[in-house]
């Protein structure tokens, strides 16, 4: 073969093979990086590629602004996200935006394995009419499981956190007023049902912070997620608040001297919006992967890489073993009948009116 | 006599001045067609961003846009004569929700109106569902019927706030960026658990002005070092300098964490030589130390750089001449050699404060509460809240610090008097 004709169909594979890249369809999936990126890339991504080869799924950890960027796309004409991974506070804001498409849950989603329709099976879980759920994670606290100054005594109720007597030490808490304010009312002795009522009243946020004010000075505020945990590991607190899935991390996989105080913890939810105005095609090829990945096998799976309670019901009986480290799932997961004892869920709709005025107060308070 | 009346005129015929004008001018348009592309590249990609986000400042359409036929009848409504507006005023909000139910934009407006009256989002919202189901023909009148939907819509203080941001431009952005708020009665200071950006404000420029102050108090010496070295040894040691340059802003944030955390190195230190007791150990992170500390490593070669390119500019013969005239170190130091180096003090002390007000990586990371900027918060206001009129309004007041500073400096100190090199 000449040296010409070698490079003629060198050329020809070369091109052939760029076509068939065009081919492949790119999807951008927008999620929050991580540990927890990397379950969804395990339970989610790869079987779905490997299932429709013409896919490419590109991913974006951006979901920490993603309201913020959304919002810039919209107003610039070019919204390159094809799915994102939000809070479900974010996905009804996004939703008052305009800027995540509505969703038809029973139609658009696949029914559980019994025939029970999807909106049934994600029950309340479905917030906002953008929203389709896919994880229930909760905010809780951990505790240093060898503190001295204790006496051997540890944390098991939510007002310990404020109890600076029996278990001095600094403790951290999240740089926002949301589970914080419940907390520090929960623990100035209003009724779980009341809380909200209280805090919509000057008393009422004025109690919370005054609460609050007796932690203040031995207190680290977080912004990020992976602060609590980084700061336990050092011994910078003793006690903290976090997302359960970083305490499980911290605890199974780096073996630190950590407990969990599920007491209180706070329920919130995540899960998936498409952004409005994408072309059809490309609405058509998100649904399609929508569909794929909430569906009970699939949220189950997720639940093998990180402790985080599948949305469905009918995926609970299915969550196994931690795919690594080869413990039962079950205990860890915030649902679990003996962690969820004493729970509460983030009141989405109260936070959507209160969070502009008390975060501005709170802020105000944080910075005297 | 005569002849000097006559116009001189150039080797062509035609007179010299106008000969030298166009010739000037022809000048003046190939230095514009140069610099061109770079105009348009700047106007395009920072200018026109820039403009536009201002803009949001002030900049309040969504009332009007989205209840167009209510903010016209609210202009008949005298809320001294009657608390509650009238039916016209009802039956036009019917007409207007209906719509902008339809085209999804009352959910935009009722967090657009929340930012200033708490509980208008889930009023728009659950309103919203309600009215997509009414007949406009049919239904009226509309008044009795929007109370029943939800009370809110009785309260007087509603409807104040609409007709009060009915106008297409609004102060209240700036307003609410001062720590006051637009009320029917005027303006009025917001209630002192709510205040904040004025003590955001104070404690930027304070900040930023300490950390000029430290960069200046340890970069000079440096800089001096640096600029009486031989070239190789002072290249050597500018390397130092340059090398925390390039390593990334968050490695560099972070590594301080560890040094000052109180279980951290400094402190872990100070205990094991026995200066500390292990139950007192230093904060020296999470408060404003942390800031100045972190931000004055991380601007200090914006400070080295200027002042030593405009130190190796001195010459050295100037010191020697005033020490042969009789001046002892001191007097030929403050006398001949520090009067040369302001210049490069301006420059950087200039840099480094443009540089450290609009700070907020660092600041976040470091500041814990009381070391926080106010850039902060313009960055909560434009990814998390949302309030990007807000966040365009406290930019912008930052902005005409930073001018009237620059102005300031302009004529106490010269801006002729800032050199780089």
């Amino acid at each position: 073969m000449s040296a010409i004709t070698k490079t003629f169909f060198a050329a020809a594979a070369l091109t052939a093979l760029t076509a068939g890249n065009a081919i492949a369809a790119d999807m951008t999936i927008v999620s929050w990086g991580g540990a927890y990126s990397a379950s969804q890339q395990n339970a989610y991504h790869d079987p779905y590629m490997a299932a429709n080869p013409g896919v490419n799924i590109i991913n974006d950890d951006s979901s920490a602004e993603a309201v913020a960027k959304l919002r810039a796309m919209a107003e610039a004409g070019n919204t390159t996200w094809d799915v994102v991974d939000v809070v479900a506070s974010d996905a009804m804001r996004l939703c008052d935006e305009g800027l995540a498409m509505e969703i038809d849950h029973d139609s658009q989603l696949a029914a559980a394995p019994d025939g029970t329709p999807a909106s049934k099976d994600f029950g309340d879980l479905i917030v906002s009419e953008c929203f389709i759920p896919q994880i229930v994670y909760s905010t809780t606290f951990g505790f240093r499981s060898d503190v001295a100054e204790w006496g051997g005594k540890e944390p098991d109720d939510i007002c310990d956190v404020f109890d600076l007597d029996t278990f001095p030490g600094k403790r951290s808490l999240e740089k926002r007023p949301i589970n914080n304010m419940e907390w520090a009312l929960l623990c100035s002795g209003v009724a779980k049902a009341d809380v909200y009522d209280v805090l919509e009243t000057e008393e009422g946020q004025a109690k919370a912070l005054a609460k609050l004010d007796t932690i203040k000075d031995q207190t680290i505020w977080w912004s990020a997620g992976a602060d609590t945990p980084q700061l336990l590991a050092d011994g910078e607190v003793v006690i903290g608040s976090t997302y359960n899935g970083r305490l499980f991390a911290l605890i199974e996989e780096q073996k630190q001297p950590v407990k969990m105080l599920w007491d209180a913890q706070v329920f919130d939810l995540d899960g998936w919006i498409i952004p409005a105005g994408l072309s059809d095609e490309r609405k058509k090829a998100a649904m399609d992967y929508i569909y794929f990945a909430t569906d009970t096998q699939r949220l189950a799976d997720q639940a093998k890489y990180i402790s985080y309670g599948p949305a469905r019901a009918s995926s609970a009986p299915l969550v196994g073993k931690h795919a690594a480290l080869g413990i039962d799932m079950a205990p860890h997961m915030p649902t679990d009948p003996n962690n969820a004892k004493n729970t509460f869920l983030y009141n989405y709709s109260w936070w959507a009116d209160y969070r502009d005025d008390l975060d501005a107060k709170f802020q105000a308070w944080l910075a005297q | 006599m005569s002849e000097r009346a006559q116009p001189l005129l150039a080797a062509d015929g035609t007179p010299l001045k106008r000969s030298i004008e166009r010739s000037l001018r022809r000048q003046k348009i190939e230095a514009f067609l140069l610099v061109a592309p770079l105009l348009a590249f700047v106007l395009v990609t920072f200018v026109a961003p820039i403009a536009d986000m201002l803009f949001r400042s002030v900049e309040n359409q969504i009332v009007a846009q989205t209840l167009p036929a209510t903010t016209d009848a609210l202009k008949e409504w005298n809320p001294d004569v009657s608390a509650l507006p009238d039916e016209a005023v009802f039956a036009a909000l019917a007409v207007d929700m209906k719509a902008a139910v339809k085209s999804k934009t009352h959910t935009r407006l009722g967090s657009r109106l929340n930012y200033e009256k708490t509980g208008v989002a889930s009023l728009f919202r659950k309103s919203g569902r309600r009215i997509k189901k009414w007949d406009l023909a049919g239904d009226a009148p509309f008044k009795d019927k929007f109370l029943d939907l939800d009370k809110k819509w009785g309260d007087p203080q509603l409807w104040q706030l609409l007709k009060l941001y009915s106008p297409v431009y609004t102060s209240g952005y700036f307003l609410n960026a001062v720590d006051l708020k637009k009320t029917p009665d005027g303006v009025e200071p917001r209630a002192e658990s709510e205040q904040i950006y004025i003590l955001l404000f104070q404690r930027t420029l304070f900040m930023s002005l300490a950390i000029t102050l430290m960069c200046l108090l340890l970069g000079y010496p440096i800089a001096f070092l640096l600029s009486h070295l031989p070239m190789r040894t002072s290249n050597l040691l500018m390397i130092l300098v340059l090398l925390p340059f390039w390593t990334s802003l968050l490695v560099r944030t972070s590594a301080w964490k560890v040094l000052l955390q109180q279980e951290g190195v400094i402190n872990d230190v100070l205990v094991t030589i026995g200066l500390l007791g292990d139950s007192d150990r230093l904060q020296l992170i999470n408060n404003q130390t942390g800031t100045i500390v972190a931000m004055t490593h991380i601007l200090l070669p914006f400070m080295i750089l200027p002042l030593y390119s405009v130190m190796r500019t001195i010459p050295p013969s100037y010191v020697r001449a005033a020490k042969s005239l009789g001046a002892n170190d001191v007097t030929a130091f403050a006398k001949v050699y520090f009067p040369q180096s302001v210049p490069g003090i301006g420059a950087g002390s200039i840099l480094v404060f443009i540089l450290a007000i609009g700070y907020y990586i660092t600041p976040e990371l470091v500041g814990g509460t009381t070391g926080t900027f106010i850039s902060n918060r313009i960055a909560y206001h434009i990814s998390s809240s949302l309030n990007w009129g807000l966040a365009a309004a406290l930019g912008s007041i930052l902005l005409i610090a930073v001018l009237v500073l620059y102005y300031a400096y302009d004529r106490i100190v010269g801006i002729d008097n800032v050199k780089l090199g």
